[in-house]
Formats: C-alpha cells, sequence, structure tokens
C-alpha cells in the first residue's frame, strides 16, 4: 500500500515571551513522525495539552501566525508547501474537528456542510450531495434548518463526521471525536471511521483515549512529551504487553484497570522541560548510561513498527 | 416564537420606559430648581421692575411654591403633553423642540447612517489585514479622532472646506437673510455638508475599532479555523463567516452610539450655527430658558432610550439563538 500521508520528524514551536523583552523558543512538538496508507487507521496518542491538535493544524496548514514549523509533511509523496495544503484542504484532506464550537454559530447545519459556492447551481448540486450523506448519518431534513446551538451531542457528532465526508477525501484527519459522548455515541463515531476506512480513506485519528484508539485504530503512535516514541500494531497491546516495545507503552498498557491497574511514578516532562536526553529517562527502569546524554532516534523495526530507544537499536 | 411573549416583552420594555422617563424628569426638575436660576430674572432679562410686579410675577412663576408641588405640577403637564412655554422663543416648547428636532434629524440621521457604514467597512478592512499598513492608518486615524474633541475637529474641517478652499459656505442652515422657508433644497444641502462630515468622521472612530478587533477575533474562532481546514478563504471567508458574527455586536453598537450622537450633535451645530436641537439647547442653557431646557432633556432621554431599544430589537432578527431565548426574559 502507498503512503497516504507522511509526517517526518516534525517539530512545532512558539516563541514565548519569558521576563521583559526576553523571549523564548517554546518546543510543544518535538519530533513527530508517522505515516499512514490508504484505508488505514492510524492513532495518534498522547495526554490531554500535550499538543497532538497542532499536528492536524500543521497538516491543514491552519497554526497561528506565531508558530514556527519545521520538519516535513508529504502526501502522496509530494511535500506539502503552505500553498499546496491551502489547494488540498477540504478536498483530498479534511478535519472532523474536536466539538460543536468549529461550527459557524450564527448559519444554518445545511449551509455550514455545503460552504462556499461560487454559483447556484454548485450550491443546488452540493445540496443534494449533503442531504445525501446527512440521511445516512440519519440526520432529519429539520436538522438542515437548525443552527449549531440546537444540536445535541450525537447529532453534533454525527453532522462533524458528515462535513468530511462531502467532500470525497482521501484522508481524514480526526481530532479528539470522542471525548464527552456518552459510550453509544463513541462506540457510533467510531463506527463511522471504520466505514471510512474501508472505503479506502486514511484515517489520522488524534485522541487520548486509548479505548477508542484500541477499538478502531490499526497502528498506534505513542505522544510522549513532544516526541512520537513508538509505533505500534494494535495486535501488540494484548496479553501482557510483551510485544509492545518502548518501557513507556509497556508501563501504559499495564496501567490500563484490566491489566494489572499499575501506575508508574513521576509525570511527562512539560513543554519547554526539554531535556538533552531522552524524554523517558527519568521514568524509565531499563535506562542505559547514553540515555541521559543522547536521544534515541525513531527506528524502524520492521512490520510498520518504530520505536526510540536504544534498547532496540542495533548493536545494543 | 408566540405573541403573548411579544406582548409581554414590550409590556416590560415599557414598564421600564415609564419608570426611566420619571426619574428623569424628576431628577433633572430637582438639579434645575436648585441651581441658582431664578426664573423672574431670566424673564425679565435684566429689566428694571417696581417690587409690586416683582411679586406679581413670582406668584405667577410660583417661586414659592413648596418643591413636592412644583414636581407634582411638572409631571401632571408633562403627563398632558404640555411641557410649557419657552422664554426664548414666546412660544410652547413641544412645537420648538419639534421644528429645531426635525432640523437636526436630517444632520442626525445621515451622520448615523455614513459612521455606521464606513466605520464597518474600515474596520472590516482593517481587521482582515490585521498588522499590514491599511490596518496601522485605519488604528492611527481612530485614535488620533478619538481623542481630539469633536467642536475642534469641526472648527478644523470648518477653516479647511471653507475659509482654505472656500468650497461650502461658514454655516447656517439657510443663506443669511433668506427665510428657512424660502431657501432652496441645494442652499440647504450644501450647508449640511460639514456639519455631517464633522459628525460621520468623529463618529465612525469607535464603530471601526470595534468592528476591526470583533473580526480579528472572529477570524481566530475555531469555527474560521475550521472553515479554512475546508478550504475556505480571502474575502469569501469573511464574508461568510466575519460578517454576520460581527454585524450584530456593531449594530448594538451603533444603536447605543445615540447618546453620543446626540451629544455631539450639540457641538457641532454650536460649530456651524446649524439651528437644531443642539444649538437651541445650548441658548437654553445660556439664557436660563428652563422649560425649554427640561423639555430637551425630556426628549434626549427618549431619543437614547428609543436607540437601545432599536439595539435590543435587532438582536431578535439577526441572531437565532436570541430568537429563542430573549422574549422568554
Amino acid at each position: 500500500m502507498d503512503n497516504l500521508l507522511e509526517v517526518e520528524n516534525v517539530s512545532i514551536s512558539f516563541i514565548q515571551y519569558t521576563k521583559g523583552l526576553n523571549q523564548r523558543d517554546l518546543k510543544v512538538i518535538t519530533d513527530l513522525t508517522l505515516d499512514i496508507s490508504e484505508g488505514e487507521i492510524l492513532a495518534v496518542l498522547g495526554s490531554s495539552g500535550s499538543g497532538k491538535s497542532l499536528l492536524a493544524h500543521a497538516i491543514f496548514g491552519i497554526l497561528p501566525g506565531n508558530a514556527n514549523l519545521n520538519g516535513k509533511i508529504k502526501f502522496k509523496g509530494k511535500e506539502l508547501s503552505q500553498e499546496d495544503k491551502e489547494e488540498i484542504r477540504g478536498k483530498n484532506i479534511v478535519l472532523v474537528p474536536q466539538s460543536v464550537n468549529f461550527l459557524d454559530p450564527l448559519m444554518k447545519i445545511s449551509d455550514i456542510a455545503i460552504g462556499h459556492c461560487d454559483s447556484e447551481e454548485e450550491r443546488k448540486e452540493k445540496k443534494i450531495r449533503q442531504r445525501e450523506i446527512f440521511e445516512h448519518y440519519n440526520l432529519d431534513p429539520e436538522v438542515d434548518d437548525m443552527y449549531p446551538f440546537q444540536l445535541s451531542g450525537g447529532m453534533a457528532r454525527r453532522v462533524l463526521v458528515s462535513t468530511a465526508l462531502l467532500a470525497d477525501p482521501d484522508l481524514v484527519v480526526a481530532d479528539e471525536p470522542t471525548p464527552g459522548l456518552d459510550e453509544k455515541t463513541v462506540e457510533e463515531t467510531l463506527n463511522h471511521f471504520k466505514h471510512m476506512k474501508d472505503q479506502g480513506i486514511g484515517v489520522l485519528l488524534i485522541t487520548h483515549d486509548i479505548h477508542a484508539a484500541l477499538e478502531v485504530a490499526d497502528r498506534i503512535g505513542i505522544f510522549y512529551s513532544g516526541y512520537v516514541i513508538e509505533i505500534a500494531l494494535k495486535e501488540d497491546f494484548s496479553g501482557d504487553g510483551e510485544n509492545l516495545l518502548h518501557p513507556y507503552t509497556k508501563s501504559l498498557f499495564k496501567a490500563l484497570p484490566a491489566n494489572g491497574f499499575e501506575v508508574i511514578k513521576g509525570h511527562q516532562p512539560l513543554h519547554g522541560e526539554i531535556i538533552k536526553g531522552c524524554p523517558y529517562y527519568d521514568r524509565c527502569d531499563m535506562k542505559f548510561d547514553r540515555c541521559k546524554e543522547e536521544r534515541p532516534e525513531l527506528v524502524d523495526v520492521g512490520n510498520n513498527k518504530k520505536v526510540r530507544c536504544f534498547k532496540y537499536e542495533e548493536g545494543e | 416564537m408566540n405573541k403573548q411573549k411579544v406582548a409581554k416583552y414590550f409590556g416590560w420594555k415599557l414598564i421600564r420606559f415609564i419608570v426611566l422617563m420619571v426619574a428623569v424628569a424628576i431628577f433633572s426638575f430637582v438639579l434645575l430648581d436648585l441651581s441658582p436660576i431664578d426664573p423672574v430674572n431670566a424673564y425679565l432679562h435684566g429689566t428694571a421692575v417696581s417690587e409690586a410686579q416683582r411679586a406679581i410675577l413670582e406668584q405667577y412663576f410660583g417661586t414659592n411654591t413648596p418643591m413636592t408641588e412644583k414636581i407634582f405640577h411638572w409631571l401632571m403637564d408633562l403627563i398632558r403633553g404640555d411641557l410649557g412655554t419657552s422664554l426664548i422663543f414666546r412660544r410652547p416648547v413641544i412645537d420648538v423642540i419639534i421644528e429645531k428636532f426635525t432640523v437636526s434629524f436630517v444632520l442626525m440621521a445621515i451622520s448615523w447612517i455614513v459612521s455606521g457604514v464606513l466605520g464597518f467597512a474600515l474596520g472590516v478592512v482593517a481587521g482582515k489585514n490585521k498588522g499590514t499598513w491599511i490596518d496601522k492608518a485605519v488604528k492611527v486615524y481612530c485614535y488620533a479622532i478619538q481623542s481630539a474633541p469633536s467642536f475642534w475637529v469641526g472648527m478644523l474641517i470648518l477653516m479647511v472646506f471653507s475659509v482654505y478652499l472656500g468650497w461650502f459656505p461658514i454655516g447656517f442652515g439657510v443663506p443669511i437673510g433668506v427665510r428657512s422657508t424660502d431657501a432652496t433644497f441645494m442652499e440647504w444641502a450644501v450647508r449640511l455638508v460639514l456639519p455631517t462630515l464633522t459628525l460621520s468622521l468623529v463618529g465612525l472612530a469607535p464603530i471601526a475599532m470595534y468592528t476591526r478587533n470583533e473580526l480579528t477575533q472572529v477570524l481566530s474562532s475555531d469555527y474560521v479555523l475550521f472553515a479554512k481546514s475546508r478550504g475556505e478563504k480571502g474575502w469569501d471567508l469573511v464574508k461568510d463567516h466575519g460578517i454576520r458574527n460581527i454585524l450584530l455586536p456593531a449594530i448594538t453598537l451603533q444603536f447605543l452610539s445615540f447618546s453620543e450622537l446626540f451629544g455631539g450633535a450639540v457641538l457641532v451645530e454650536q460649530v456651524f450655527s446649524y439651528p437644531g436641537i443642539g444649538q437651541t439647547a445650548v441658548a437654553a442653557g445660556l439664557q436660563n430658558d428652563v422649560p425649554l431646557f427640561l423639555g430637551i432633556v425630556i426628549i434626549s432621554a427618549i431619543f437614547v432610550f428609543v436607540g437601545n431599544l432599536l439595539a435590543d430589537i435587532s438582536y431578535y432578527f439577526i441572531d437565532p439563538r436570541i430568537k429563542e431565548n430573549e422574549f422568554n426574559d
């Protein structure tokens, strides 16, 4: 399968004023690497507030003006410039946003879904397609004339997912699509992503919900302190977690209630607490001396898996 | 939304209006009564009279009646629509106000519309191009004009366009020596240009600054981010998502500016000797014409109240969220 989206060594930083006019470069994402193929769901799993959403914004070229983006983002093998992103966004790649706040509060749902049209014919065409997709997602014709504040949580979620499919995309980026929803709606939402996958659409699921990730994803990228530290297969999250590679992923798996509820000490280093060596150094129980000073690279360990740990590097 | 709710809504507004009017009527009356203005002296204009004649006049104006009784009379007359007789014009106050207000109304209405439309447009252009030279130019203009008193701006405009360039007459509502009823439309319109220009230029600053800030906020909102992610951009984006979301606060602000409009008209009419309600208010104040002055206070209170009411009503037509909730008030 061809790679649909490749994100290579992406870092995002913000210029921050500390004391007076002193500036510092606050790195929120230090090294993010991942790839998605057609018909694949890749989850990026990271804690809340770790800057995961910035990845989505970086792909769409909608980062705030004071953000600094480095690294490569490739779509279908072609590196994307800001202009390219503006060209393909909303067509080849679409965003499923977090919440109803991403819908214009003063616009009717169908108008938001249809988006800007240059002509009346275009509007009519899109309106028909919008109705079809809404129908498919169990959204009644009344919903078309509602305003965002009138939607229930589940309806809002279905509307957000439907807006994504109106464009007939190759890749869907879903930014935290599950929090605040009841179990049934979560299930329903995740099923929508499975359907997309079946249609050959690649899905990048950005989430902090490990259950959601395990439920639908083919592979899971673990995001820790601004780094992707491991990209594991879904099947590896089973048994005793013996197939998981990185010590953090292992302990994350063991921390689940079903797998022992073991919690490790310490916390993720915050943005700006950048350490020289491995970001997991302080909490790791199998660290080497070199981990303190050197930062491991994300290496391919075959079978579509990657890990950032010296333990798995050749010669160790 | 049903009729009953609307009726209830306007019922409440009406009660508030009555309470406000009574309060304004009483307070302004008490303040003027406590002021050193003596109606008899004001009436006499310094004419020498005998003690006996003065006593008759005091009797006539009721200077020695207790204040509570005076207030009561004032309110009773007010309810009957009798605002008294102007000392300057020797005509019923209500007639004077209607005549002068009509003259000012044209001035204020045009300025209101021009400042609203122009201010909004400038704000949108500046907000869309935040940080560019256009934005900076708009900002500098707005800060400068907001810091400058409107009568001073009026004087500058008068100097430039009337004195140096000579494009417009220096002032008055109609040419000197012509009765206002005999003046042609052009003679009248040409004298309206400079006062309107002044009021508009002054009035557009707050609305432009406000619109600019609102738009930059909307443009960094989540829903604009989402719209961008769907490929919308440029003016279409501003048109589809920006304008609608900033129009409501802008309209509100513009209706709320009725008070500043009235205050501005007072100063500008004075500068341009434009015979409107503003100039009349100044004359009434300076010449101790208490009935006329009180009448203008009442009318201006109504004027500002109507502005606020219109702002409230405009919400209903623009914001769907309020359509559902507001009339539950």
